[in-house]
């Protein structure tokens, strides 16, 4: 069944074509990687699916229905988006990885930050302040402050990009098991094709804006 | 209407112009002695002198017809000027969007409810020669705050803005999302009216008392009335700057909340006040 579908999406930027008419299907529990070079529009692609920006034409639907039709707030929190910087504010990790139920107003109970934190590898970190941090680290406080929000679709923009490969091994181990535990549906844009390959039930290949390419990643990636 | 005239053919003004001819003269010699000594400097220096006395007199003309004028036109000034104060304010948060409405509003505002406050208390006469200058004091300093709280609020937004969507794609209200830069823009703009309060009589010794005072006040009352004006533009400033803050929260989002691009806009008077009547 499609969890989350893009039809002709495009996307302009003062008259620069970011993405030229992206369609793509994700069926839900389905983790679908999408590869290409910088600049080609991937990043784009999932701020759009986020509705972080606006599309200059074409539309998503998550579960069938136009997500123009959705409260914002509600669509971005069934469809959680992991920047590729952290950008955590100023406090503790507990702070940051509940401050989007904070922030609406709701409350989260202890255990739910215990379990949230174990689940990404960080137990006992709760009251750690973010600026001691390691880079790894910060992007694990982020993909829980995501996962706090429980979504039905898990956007995730380049999670190891800045990250040395000791770091990178261990959010791709947690990534595994995040994306496999729970079925969720994830979308993974990275420019790492290994990493797509390891991750992904599917690769689309994004070029100059467009899909180029879509299937398994052996049909994908070469 | 204007007693223009009358003001001309006062005898202060009379014994005023001898006192200018005293004036002209000394610079007269000035620009004398630079000729004498080829610094080739008498035409800057003789037109810098013309031209400043043009410039006061005109002012002095200007501020007689005032006085002269009925009170409601003091309304209307005190508009032109929160017009042009917000004008000037905005340059301060260039891009922000509606940088220059939401100046108006707020300085309106935040003016216009210590003005009526205190021309109601009796603190602010009745009358052109007072509203007038007291009231452009007032709009003055909340301009003043306005421009920090833009200046402050652009500068945190472009600082901040990964913080700022990071916790919006996590489906937090847009004015949640922002409340923690609306804040520091906001207690930024008033660190230079809360100091001026704190250190009001033992550092800083305002120009009005001193004038006051030196006017032949009683030293008791020109305090007094000191600390009404502070009061005044405290008040003022501290209003004017929530409301901007909370007119900009709202504007830096789209109806789909997300966070604008801050992106300057028009540059001329003319141009923003009829993109201001259009909408």
């Amino acid at each position: 069944m499609t969890k989350l579908r893009a039809d002709e999406l495009r996307y302009e930027v003062d008259g620069d074509t970011i993405l030229d008419g992206v369609s793509l299907a994700v069926d839900a529990g389905e983790t679908v990687a999408v590869v290409g070079p910088s600049g080609a529009g991937k990043s784009s692609l999932l701020r759009l699916l986020n509705r972080l920006n606006e599309p200059t034409g074409g539309t998503v639907s998550l579960d069938g229905t136009d997500y123009r039709s959705l409260d914002p707030g509600t669509l971005r929190k069934r469809v959680g988006l992991v920047p590729q910087q952290p950008a955590l504010r100023d406090g503790t990790v507990r702070e940051n990885v509940t401050i989007g139920p904070r922030l609406r107003g709701e409350s989260v109970a202890e255990e739910r930050v215990t379990e949230l934190l174990a689940d990404v590898g960080l137990a006992g970190y709760a009251d750690r302040d973010v600026s001691d941090l390691s880079g790894g680290e910060a992007q694990r406080v982020a993909i829980a402050r995501t996962v706090a929000n429980d979504p039905d679709v898990l956007l995730l923009d380049e999670p190891t990009a800045s990250l040395d490969s000791e770091a990178e091994a261990a959010i791709e181990r947690l990534l595994t098991d995040l994306l496999a535990a729970g079925k969720r549906t994830a979308i993974l844009v990275t420019h790492d094709e290994r990493q797509a390959a390891r991750l992904a039930d599917r690769v689309a290949r994004v070029a100059d804006g467009r899909i180029v390419d879509v299937g398994t990643p052996r049909e994908v990636i070469a | 209407m204007i007693a223009v005239p009358d003001r001309v053919t006062d005898p202060v003004v009379v014994r005023g112009l001898v006192q200018v001819a005293a004036a002209t003269a000394l610079a007269a010699v000035v620009v004398a002695v630079s000729s004498l000594r080829n610094l080739d400097l008498e035409r800057e220096l003789g037109g810098s002198f013309v031209r400043g006395f043009i410039q006061v007199l005109a002012m002095g003309v200007l501020i007689g017809a005032l006085f002269a004028v009925p009170l409601s036109y003091s309304a209307l000034l005190l508009a032109a000027m929160v017009c042009y104060a917000a004008w000037e304010s905005r340059k301060r948060g260039d891009g922000v969007p509606n940088a220059f409405r939401i100046s108006v509003v707020s300085l309106a505002l935040g003016s216009s409810v210590v003005i009526v406050t205190m021309v109601a208390a009796g603190a602010i006469e009745r009358t052109v020669r007072n509203l007038v200058p007291v009231g452009g004091m007032i709009i003055a300093n909340a301009m003043k705050t306005n421009s920090l709280t833009l200046d402050r609020f652009q500068g945190e937004v472009a600082s901040n803005r990964a913080e700022i969507e990071a916790v919006l794609a996590l489906g937090v209200p847009p004015e949640r999302a922002i409340s923690e830069f609306v804040t520091e823009s906001v207690r930024a703009s008033l660190i230079p009216v809360v100091d001026a309060m704190r250190t009001l009589g033992l550092v800083y010794i305002p120009g009005m008392m001193s004038g006051m005072i030196l006017g032949g006040a009683n030293p008791i009352y020109a305090a007094e009335y000191q600390f009404v004006i502070m009061g005044m533009i405290f008040a003022a400033g501290g209003l004017t700057s929530m409301t901007t803050s909370l007119l900009l929260a709202r504007s830096a989002f789209t109806d789909a909340a997300q966070l604008r691009a801050f992106e300057p806009t028009e540059t001329t008077l003319l141009g923003t006040l009829r993109a201001a009547v259009k909408r």
